[in-house]
């Protein structure tokens, strides 16, 4: 275990000075929940039936979720360049613990990601977005996020793992920019017909924004959704437990095995 | 007896779906000495490579490396080993300083830091060290990537294609490492598809032929049972058939005709034939040459003559 944590800070530091070194795709990615915020916020919120300001102070918690949604797609890309260059090579035979690597690039991406939503809450709370439940409440909030990013990102890194090329991740990951819009991120999921609102309720997406709808104050629980949805804060622990605890075993053993 | 090679395999297979990539690969290289692994694309030459780094399980067979079991010991084989592989192994998002840093830690080198500036020293790389890897080019990369592996002295050193597409003075500078480093006592397996650059730096040469070995021995010994290639370019191609003769009596071997080339071409085992008999002899028969070699074999000629269903021993007699 002392083995992992000094390997895994290693790599943690490995990924944290590439982004350094090549900030861009970082803060292209950041930005992007910034730029959806004004769009949707000013464009779509215009047609429809909520009033503006309160659209945007909906759509913060959201977007937060969506971008932590986005661990998926960054995960996955990263995980399926390294493998398919030459240097995880290298790592896989050096006499390193062979949960360093993915453990490093999803604790990186943690860092990256916390730093990253900074300029989301600026602009959420310049738009009219608040934090009306107080710290504590507030710090929770912050707290599932994260864990839920880290959830996300582990299921990316598997499916980085198990693709084929560089490309097919690519094309994969992006795609997934459609689960957010089957949730409660953008739209409240009550008007939804029947079968596609339990679908957007069950999405993990739904609960995390309901829990930070709930604890930072913007909005009350929806007592009649489904479970996850109704219950946000225990159905976004049980989504972000669940998911790491089947695709960071499944990651770690694929990444010691190789793509051979 | 195991303790006098660094690397010895028995009957290494590995398949990927229906190709047999490696199928019963038996290597011994012995401790100190440089061995190249010598074979055309998708001989199995990386595949070997790999199964002996612990990069790919083998279906079948045993391995030692470094005195370890490949299969039971994986991570005492990493310790001993350094690898340098075909796509370069480096990250090219960080610099050559950052990649050497974080190697030398994951090889728990006790002052990374001071034995990273050395090692891009002793590869010209000092200048570039704050670069980015992926501005540098083709033989500064695997000049760095050489580096990575030397960090903390392996007992193996594993070079899979290490000169592969290099300009020449890159070449050189690869060479002159590998050399260094025999002389220092490691053991080095390399992987080429050049007989020169096997001949210059192997001790023992394990020609790879659809994932076995297709025959062992030193440089000189292989290229004694190859012989040098007699080539004759002609002036007409109506002597064409009277110039193989001449060449079928000195060679004995059968002799290769270019109708377009007009040129006519022979495998020669036979070290007394000389290149002013071969003119001559040529002259006397009344053929117009324009042009004769006499040249050490290619790895085509080598791979014609070993690789073919013929056993070495009736081609040797």
């Amino acid at each position: 275990m002392n083995a992992l944590a000094y390997d895994g800070t290693a790599m943690v530091g490995r990924q944290l000075r590439r982004v350094r070194n090549n900030p861009g795709l970082a803060i292209l990615t950041q930005l992007m929940p910034v730029n959806m915020l004004l769009f949707f916020g000013y464009v779509f919120g215009s047609a429809l039936a909520m009033p503006g300001r309160e659209y945007r102070a909906f759509l913060v918690p959201g977007l937060l979720a969506a971008t932590a949604a986005g661990g998926v797609m960054t995960g996955m890309f990263q995980a399926a360049q390294d493998t398919h260059r030459g240097v995880t090579d290298r790592f896989r035979a050096l006499p390193v613990s062979r949960a360093a690597a993915p453990l490093g690039q999803a604790v990186a991406d943690l860092v990256v990601t916390a730093l990253g939503t900074v300029p989301l809450l600026l602009v959420g709370l310049a738009v009219g977005w608040r934090i009306e439940g107080g710290p504590a409440r507030a710090a929770g909030a912050v707290g599932l996020l994260l864990l839920f990013r880290f959830a996300c990102t582990w299921v990316g890194i598997l499916l980085g793992l198990l693709s084929r090329s560089e490309e097919a991740a690519g094309q994969l990951g992006a795609s997934t920019f459609i689960l957010p819009l089957l949730s409660n991120a953008y739209i409240p999921t009550g008007n939804l017909a029947g079968w596609l609102r339990a679908v957007a309720e069950w999405n993990p997406i739904s609960a995390v924004t309901a829990a930070l709808r709930d604890l930072f104050g913007n909005a009350p629980v929806a007592d009649d959704a489904a479970w996850p949805a109704a219950h946000p804060v225990a159905g976004t622990l049980a989504w972000s437990v669940a998911l790491i605890a089947l695709c960071a075993p499944l990651a770690v053993r694929r990444y010691a095995r190789g793509a051979g | 007896m195991t303790s006098t090679y660094a690397v010895l395999s028995e009957g290494l297979e590995k398949r990927f779906g229906e190709v047999r990539a490696v199928r019963g690969l038996d290597l011994a290289v012995a401790e100190g000495t440089v061995c190249g692994v010598l074979g055309p694309n998708g001989a199995g030459k990386t595949t070997a490579v790999r199964l002996l780094t612990t990069l790919l399980r083998p279906d079948a067979g045993s391995a030692r490396v470094a005195g370890h079991d490949l299969v039971r010991e994986p991570a005492a084989v990493r310790r001993a080993i350094g690898v340098t592989g075909q796509d370069t192994s480096v990250d090219a998002d960080l610099t050559g300083r950052q990649n050497l840093r974080l190697f030398a830690r994951l090889h728990r080198v006790p002052d990374a830091a001071k034995r990273a500036d050395e090692l891009l020293e002793r590869f010209g790389l000092t200048e570039a060290a704050g670069r980015r890897a992926s501005t540098y080019s083709g033989g500064m990369r695997r000049r760095l990537d050489l580096a990575a592996s030397l960090l903390r002295r392996p007992a193996v050193l594993f070079l899979d294609e290490p000169t592969t597409g290099l300009d020449p003075a890159s070449r050189n500078r690869i060479w002159a490492a590998v050399e260094e480093l025999k002389e220092q006592g490691t053991t080095v397996v390399l992987t080429t598809q050049y007989l020169e650059e096997a001949d210059r730096l192997a001790d023992d040469i394990a020609l790879v032929d659809r994932g076995r070995i297709a025959h062992t021995g030193s440089p000189a010994r292989l290229k004694a049972l190859i012989g040098a290639h007699a080539e004759a370019v002609l002036a007409d191609a109506a002597d064409l058939t009277r110039a193989a003769a001449v060449l079928d009596r000195l060679t004995g071997a059968e002799p290769v005709l270019d109708h377009e080339r007009i040129t006519v071409g022979a495998v020669c085992t036979d070290p007394t034939l000389t290149l002013p008999r071969l003119v001559r002899e040529l002259d006397a028969a009344g053929v117009l040459v324009l042009d004769v070699g006499l040249r050490p074999p290619t790895l085509d000629d080598v791979f014609l003559r070993l690789t073919a269903d013929t056993p070495v021993k009736e081609i040797a007699a």
